[in-house]
């Protein structure tokens, strides 16, 4: 074969180094959106960050546009949207936890039995479903049949949404367990349940609790499921049949609403911070106790 | 006699899940009967009508735009996402470099939908307005856009620990006939993980097709079908989050279909991505 300088060992080395560059310039790059958001929400937010955010519901439209008028802060905050996400979260997950928690030890005790392999894969279908569909199908299935719009109706939405997190999480931290550890249970004389009880769900605690919170990180944003379901509300409700708000639906209230668009910035940041919060604590719980 | 209650709970958390599903099918499709019937389902397919006033509606504007978008949004990412998960699975695999790029990215998949949006609406919209590609900015290119930034985290992950598989021996053996690290990705690497990271490219084009919020807010809503890249549309998401609420009678149900259609795609592309991934995991 003829040598050029093509072949050469030298042109090789640094095509494979330009090639070296311009991964970690465009992986920067991707970097740079989480960012430009949170810079942009902090800077635009921070001025209506304050303490009426959390004391005060949102205002009507009439009441923003006379504050506009006279060129005072925009009056109120989104106290009946965090009360509303704190209630339809909080049955979510009453609803997803518990039966997550059981499907999952299923899953993880029969690996390769035709019923678990239907119900891992339906699992999987699950968490694929755009959240817009859940929604229109427990508008279907919840709000038509209450005749009316409710709190519970968001909290099934959001509870479906959840499932197949926290029982894939389940699954995985039970089959991460050492086989001996069960059996070393059962030859104590330990009853299955007591087994699984007492000794491989509190040692598979750090997982199920990291993938639970994962979940719900992930839902709390959502919005478009809400939006057929729970509808929203302008005062706090904490009654499950009726409408209530949340914090999306409202910030989608106040980018509907000119009137109500110096809110959005603000309540994004908290939605924003509460979000990544969870995140970031549910991930250093399970670096935390990974190493232990 | 414990055990036994025990195991029978465990049994019927796994039926509700068979139940549930059924529920959604069955939910889906006996809504959405009526419109598939009135317009069949053929026509409803292949009509590019959407007119409230004379009832007439078919899916296709919604189909192509959603199409569209999530093609135009894989495209956007795919230099991105790759790049991530090479820095993350192959240069830097295990090492802090990569473990706090890998969890910046990762926290971009926590960002709600809605943030986007605002994101696309009043920082990327008045750049494209600047760039003249349209005169309010919305439209397939602002939503395709926001939608890679959502799914490069999806694409990403994955790809990283696909890449990460590959066999250390593999590669050192190349490395010991004189390959560069260029080559070794080329010709190792890529080629052993060459399925997983298509199955991951595959779920995140999944997503795509599924987001709602930012895709509602950025795509500027119009029922037809986008002429090109600078002209608005809707998507089949998009339309259920738009108009659901107003929503009766017929309308209702061909919503309704739209969601059946929108959940029979996306499960099969989940099931496609499922597929190859079991395959490669053999």
């Amino acid at each position: 074969m003829k040598k050029t300088f093509f072949s050469g060992p030298r042109y090789r080395l640094a095509k494979s180094r330009l090639f070296f560059y311009a991964v970690c310039a465009f992986s920067f790059v991707s970097l740079i959106p989480l960012f430009l958001i949170l810079g942009e929400l902090v800077q635009k937010g921070y001025k209506q960050f304050n303490i009426d955010l959390f004391t005060r519901v949102a205002p009507s439209s009439m009441e923003a546009m006379l504050a506009r008028i006279s060129d005072d802060p925009l009056p109120g905050g989104i106290l009946n949207g965090l009360t509303g996400t704190l209630l339809i979260l909080t049955i979510a997950i009453l609803l997803a936890i518990p039966s997550g928690i059981a499907t999952g030890i299923y899953l993880a005790e029969k690996q390769d039995k035709p019923l678990a392999r239907f119900v891992r894969s339906l699992s999987d279908l699950l968490q694929g479903i755009p959240s817009i569909v859940i929604g229109v199908i427990v508008y279907i299935w919840v709000v038509k049949p209450m005749s009316g719009y409710s709190a519970l109706a968001g909290s099934v939405a959001l509870a479906i949404m959840m499932l197949p997190m926290v029982i894939r999480s389940t699954e995985e931290s039970l089959k991460m367990l050492p086989l001996s550890l069960k059996e070393a249970g059962l030859s104590l004389g330990g009853s299955y349940s007591r087994v699984m009880m007492r000794i491989l769900l509190p040692s598979a605690f750090s997982g199920l609790f990291t993938g639970s919170l994962l979940a719900v990180s992930r839902v709390m944003g959502e919005t478009a499921p809400l939006l057929v379901t729970a509808l929203g509300a302008s005062t706090v409700n904490w009654d499950l049949s009726h409408p209530v708000s949340a914090v999306s639906l409202l910030i989608w209230e106040f980018y509907n609403d000119p009137n109500l668009a110096g809110l959005i910035w603000s309540s994004s940041l908290l939605l924003l911070l509460l979000v990544l919060g969870i995140n970031l604590f549910a991930k250093s719980i399970a670096q935390k106790w990974k190493i232990q | 006699m414990k055990d036994r209650l025990f195991k029978a709970a465990l049994l019927l958390a796994a039926c509700l899940i068979i139940l549930l599903t059924a529920g959604i099918v069955y939910g889906l499709v006996s809504q959405s009967v009526d419109a598939f019937t009135h317009f069949g389902i053929w026509h409803f397919i292949t009509s590019a009508d959407w007119d409230s006033r004379n009832e007439r509606y078919g899916a296709l504007p919604f189909i192509t735009g959603t199409v569209v978008t999530a093609v135009l949004a894989l495209l956007f990412c795919i230099p991105f996402s790759f790049s991530v998960s090479l820095f993350n699975g192959e240069y830097f695999r295990n090492r802090k470099p990569a473990v706090f790029v890998g969890s910046v990215v990762d926290l971009l998949a926590g960002v709600p939908s809605i943030v986007f949006g605002l994101w696309g609406f009043y920082t990327l919209r008045p750049v494209l307005v600047g760039l003249g590609v349209s005169e309010q900015g919305f439209g397939v290119l602002l939503a395709s856009m926001v939608l890679a930034v959502m799914i490069i985290p999806y694409a990403s992950s994955l790809s990283a620990e696909f890449i990460g598989m590959v066999p250390n021996e593999l590669k050192e053996g190349a490395y010991s006939l004189g390959a560069t690290r260029l080559e070794v990705i080329q010709r190792v690497s890529l080629p052993v993980a060459g399925s997983g990271i298509f199955a991951s490219y595959v779920l995140a084009f999944g997503r795509a097709l599924g987001e709602t919020m930012a895709v509602t807010m950025l795509i500027g809503n119009t029922n037809h079908i986008p002429r090109s890249l600078s002209d608005t549309g809707n998507t089949m998401a998009s339309i259920i989050a738009n108009q659901f609420g107003e929503a009766g009678g017929l309308k209702l149900s061909s919503l309704m279909a739209i969601g059946l259609l929108l959940f029979l795609i996306t499960a099969s592309i989940n099931f496609v991505a499922k597929y190859i991934m079991k395959v490669v995991s053999r």
